[in-house]
């Protein structure tokens, strides 16, 4: 009896995950023309577990990641779904959305300088969110702040100073003392670690990883680099020109990549040791769609990433390219994946 | 191999302000770019090594020691540093700040020339310098703003000023650090390609050690104003000696090691610890305890080039 419910009960929690994203889609709309930022995006995430969205600017990964708690500019138009906890965050409303905004899901954002208001001190700002979401009083907010500095690795007593006393790696770490300050579900950080240092950036990350071990918060970590990503994330997704190129277990992705973007994204960061990219830097040549590109790839058939595909052929032009299972887990947004799988 | 560029005891030191102690930005560095050589400066932000890029081009005046160029020390007058440019060039991190908006291409790689007086037959210079730098059909960019192009054709652009006065030596300063992971392996294979056909020489100012593994030949790693380990692409990432460089290649996320973090912020140049200059943050002196890492000064490191590695550090000669 026992033992069928515990295994019923992780089957039913399998059923409605945490964050459902369905075919997400954001335009911007703006002097006169439509520019599609993110075009049918899906994947879903569920507690304890960690999701990083890989792609280089203008992939509409940082878009992709605003939209999901709305927001992002009253020029973006977005469609699709966004279930969290089986609710659609983009049709519920406003009083609801902010509910959810910090106390279930919370975001830390790349530029630690200008998302920390630099005229109060950060207690009064980390206290901020938990006074206003856990309906607590003054005294157990303040209690609570000291506990998450203590946390990130900065001392209690830090607490009255201002955003400018602090070192970048520093501030970064208060923003994710920020975000975890309402015990969230989810976390969705944005570059956290972009501006930093190898060496702050390295603390960031182990901090971060601990905080999710620890607490089986579900991450979405969005960065341009892949080694990071692949070591911070379970799975991994791949974006480009508003789509996803390829998803899947982050090892296998960086090991064994299906889609040619995946493999040239991972070979842009060299393994110092590996004598093949020694005095061989590997690039991909030509540049990403501009915002008029992306327009007309909207409208017409075939694979966004063609114009720079070394491996495409003729169908890429005329096929619609959709993403494909390519293996246990992982589906990669290639025709070469459905030759693959035929043979 | 004679160094085409060098620096000896280079210092700089920033003046203080009201009351706190002037920054000791480059404090004693030896350094040689031979002919034809690619050597990575290495280090976090705050250690100097912009501001050693800055000195090696003459922009920063510094308070002791000497640049060589060919072995010539760099005199600071208005016409000998420009003279000295035309055969040193800068190219700086962002190329979207390094462009004037409203100049178009064919202007803003035609300065340098102007600038000089190299008039003579400029379209044809303009041109051959664009397409160096990978602006082919250069005619087809000439006319474009840098609005209209992405960043890595804006960076190819700045290189193209640089390459205008057909220069021996390149300083680039983050060349790839604002560009798409894409577009950052064909700016450094241009870096590369120069080298090979034009025997350019270049100091390339990085974070990132794997800049270094993919172009550099040497590599300099520098901390608090120092370089604390120079040596041989090889030898220096792949046998590092130094601490403080075991340290930096721990971290990157393939490694295959365990990560060695380094507690605290990168240290402070207006208040330099004695002793060795990483002491307080090091990993081999906690366990270690000697009396000489926090007692006795490092000597400066010769910067000798024919030298496969060489470390400043007490516990590991």
């Amino acid at each position: 009896m026992t033992a069928t419910d515990q295994s019923h009960a992780p089957e039913e929690r399998a059923a409605v995950p945490m964050l459902d994203v369905r075919d997400l889609r954001v335009n911007y709309r703006g002097g006169g023309r439509t520019v599609p930022a993110v075009r049918g995006v899906s994947f879903t995430l569920d507690r304890g577990q960690t999701l990083g969205v890989a792609g280089e600017s203008g992939s509409g990964k940082s878009t992709m990641a605003l939209s999901l708690l709305r927001l992002l500019p009253s020029s973006a138009q977005v469609t699709g779904q966004v279930l969290f906890e089986g609710e659609d965050l983009l049709t519920a409303k406003w009083a609801r959305l902010r509910a959810v905004r910090w106390s279930a899901a919370s975001v830390v954002f790349q530029g630690a300088m200008s998302a920390l208001n630099p005229v109060r001190t950060i207690g009064e700002q980390i206290c901020e969110p938990i006074l206003l979401h856990d309906k607590v009083g003054q005294k157990t907010a303040r209690a609570r702040a000291a506990e998450l500095l203590d946390s990130v690795g900065l001392p209690s007593r830090r607490l009255g100073s201002y955003p400018h006393e602090f070192s970048g790696g520093q501030r970064q770490r208060i923003m994710i003392a920020m975000a975890l300050a309402c015990r969230p579900d989810l976390i969705i950080a944005d570059e956290p670690t972009t501006a930093l240092d190898v060496m702050v950036q390295a603390q960031v990350l182990n901090l971060l990883g601990e905080l999710v071990r620890e607490s089986g918060i579900g991450v979405i970590m969005i960065s341009h680099d892949l080694s990071v990503l692949s070591h911070m994330c379970e799975r991994l997704a791949v974006m480009y020109a508003g789509q996803v190129a390829e998803i899947g277990p982050s090892k296998q992705l960086i090991t064994e990549p299906r889609h040619p973007y995946t493999r040239a994204l991972g070979r842009a960061f060299p393994t110092i040791g590996d004598p093949a990219s020694r005095l061989a830097p590997a690039g991909l040549p030509g540049d990403p769609p501009t915002p008029s590109e992306l327009a007309k790839l909207n409208e017409s058939r075939g694979c966004a990433f063609e114009p720079r595909c070394p491996e495409a052929t003729d169908a890429c032009r005329t096929e619609t390219v959709e993403l494909w299972p390519s293996g246990p887990g992982r589906e990669a947004a290639c025709l070469r994946v459905l030759e693959g799988s035929g043979a | 191999m004679k160094p085409v560029l060098e620096v000896r005891d280079l210092m700089v030191t920033y003046p203080a302000r009201r009351g706190a102690a002037p920054a000791r930005a480059v404090d004693g560095v030896n350094l040689q770019v031979g002919q034809g050589e690619i050597v990575a400066l290495v280090g976090e932000s705050g250690c100097g090594k912009s501001t050693l890029a800055r000195a090696l081009v003459g922009l920063v005046k510094p308070t002791g020691g000497q640049v060589l160029s060919d072995g010539v020390p760099l005199g600071y007058s208005a016409a000998a540093l420009k003279a000295y440019r035309r055969h040193t060039q800068l190219v700086l991190q962002d190329p979207g700040g390094a462009l004037n908006p409203r100049q178009n291409v064919f202007d803003a790689v035609a300065e340098g020339p102007r600038l000089h007086g190299l008039t003579d037959r400029l379209g044809e210079r303009v041109h051959t310098a664009l397409a160096k730098a990978g602006l082919r059909p250069p005619e087809q960019f000439a006319g474009r703003f840098p609005h209209e192009m992405s960043g890595g054709q804006q960076q190819r652009v700045v290189i193209a000023g640089a390459l205008a006065l057909e220069p021996s030596v390149i300083v680039a300063d983050e060349p790839v650090a604002s560009l798409d992971a894409s577009v950052r392996g064909e700016i450094l294979k241009l870096i590369l390609e120069l080298r090979d056909s034009l025997g350019l020489s270049a100091l390339v100012v990085s974070h990132d050690l794997g800049l270094a593994w993919n172009i550099a030949d040497r590599v300099a790693v520098m901390y608090l104003g120092r370089i604390v380990e120079t040596g041989t692409v090889e030898e220096v990432l792949l046998r590092p000696k130094h601490p403080y460089t075991r340290a930096l290649l721990s971290v990157l996320p393939d490694s295959g090691e365990p990560p060695v973090l380094l507690t605290g912020e990168p240290p402070d140049p207006t208040s330099v610890p004695g002793g060795c200059r990483f002491h307080p943050r090091c990993p081999l002196r906690a366990a270690e305890q000697d009396s000489r890492c926090d007692g006795q000064d490092l000597p400066v490191l010769t910067g000798d080039p024919s030298a496969s590695s060489l470390a400043a550090c007490h516990l590991v000669q």
